[in-house]
């Protein structure tokens, strides 16, 4: 089973990268943008028949080792 | 003669090419990355460093910065530009030079002396080395394999663009010789017209007997021969 997890910064925490990005793009003339936060992708393979326990799985993974829970959320999609 | 150095965000290295510049009588200006207008220059130095604190991909937000057009405009005119550790990484985020440069093979940030070969000596950059064709330069970096199309790294052999490969104290260019992964050991390139030159190795922190010995010394002294 395949699984995707998406690791973004909590909307309260400061973003400077994805700030400059935002910055550069106005630059380069795109002015309808109007906020740019960047993240992190993963893409998750398992050996699980069940999605529940696959989507158990990958929010155990997300908790204890791809999310620093302080300042970052995370989304998990089944593929 | 005269040369531009553009500074950016995070450059570190800017004052160490000024430096060197001005030791080989090459009168400099230094730039602000955000003019529109490059001061007249023979020479334009994209120096090393973090500009922008790397964000994004290395060079990737300098490529974009506002005096880029008109050094673009330097070279389509002929113009000598020179692209150091993060300026290679940014000249090749222009497309001024082909390929990319991923992460040192074993995941280190390299800080260390090497040994270059200089492959290809009929440019201006490299006139000097026609007689000491291996050199030893510093290198400082993170993101320095080159990595590139098949086909573009057979362009830059038939072409003869590869100016530096890393080599050992008796010129061998191979697996052990290579520091961080780099496709047939490529440290710099040319472009076609071989007035643009970059290289991850800093020939402007090697023109003292003191610090690094005086090989870099070697292009400064070739640019305006």
């Amino acid at each position: 089973m395949k699984i995707s997890a998406i690791v973004t910064l909590k909307e309260d925490v400061l973003d400077p990268q994805g700030k400059v990005v935002n910055q550069t793009l106005k630059n380069m003339g795109y002015n309808n943008i109007t906020n740019i936060r960047q993240g992190k992708y993963f893409e998750i393979e398992l050996n699980e028949a069940s999605e529940e326990k696959a989507i158990k799985v990958a929010d155990e993974i997300c908790k204890k080792l791809l999310t620093n829970t302080v300042i970052e959320d995370y989304k998990i999609n089944l593929k | 003669m005269k040369s531009s150095v553009i500074v950016f965000p995070g450059s570190n290295c800017d004052r160490d090419i000024a430096v060197a510049l001005n030791k080989f009588n090459i009168k400099n200006q230094m730039v602000w990355h955000a003019e529109t207008n490059l001061p007249k220059s023979d020479l334009v130095v994209l120096p090393g460093g973090f500009s922008f604190g790397d964000y994004l991909r290395t060079g990737c937000i300098a490529s974009k910065s506002k005096i880029i057009k008109s050094v673009i405009d330097h070279v389509a005119k002929g113009g000598l530009l020179l692209g150091i550790c993060n300026g290679f990484q940014i000249l090749i985020e222009t497309g001024l030079l082909p390929g990319t440069l991923l992460r040192n093979k074993k995941l280190k940030f390299l800080s260390k002396n090497v040994y270059l070969k200089v492959t290809n000596s009929d440019n201006k950059f490299c006139l000097g080395y026609k007689k000491k064709n291996i050199v030893k330069f510093p290198i400082a970096h993170n993101e320095g394999n080159y990595f590139a199309k098949d086909e573009i790294i057979k362009n830059l052999e038939d072409k003869n663009l590869i100016a530096f490969k890393y080599c050992d104290s008796e010129g061998v260019a191979n697996d052990i010789s290579n520091p961080n992964g780099s496709s047939k050991n490529i440290a710099g390139i040319l472009n076609n017209t071989k007035n643009v030159l970059g290289l991850m190795p800093h020939p402007e922190r090697a023109i003292d007997p003191l610090l690094s010995g005086v090989d870099g010394s070697i292009m400064f002294k070739s640019i305006f021969q």
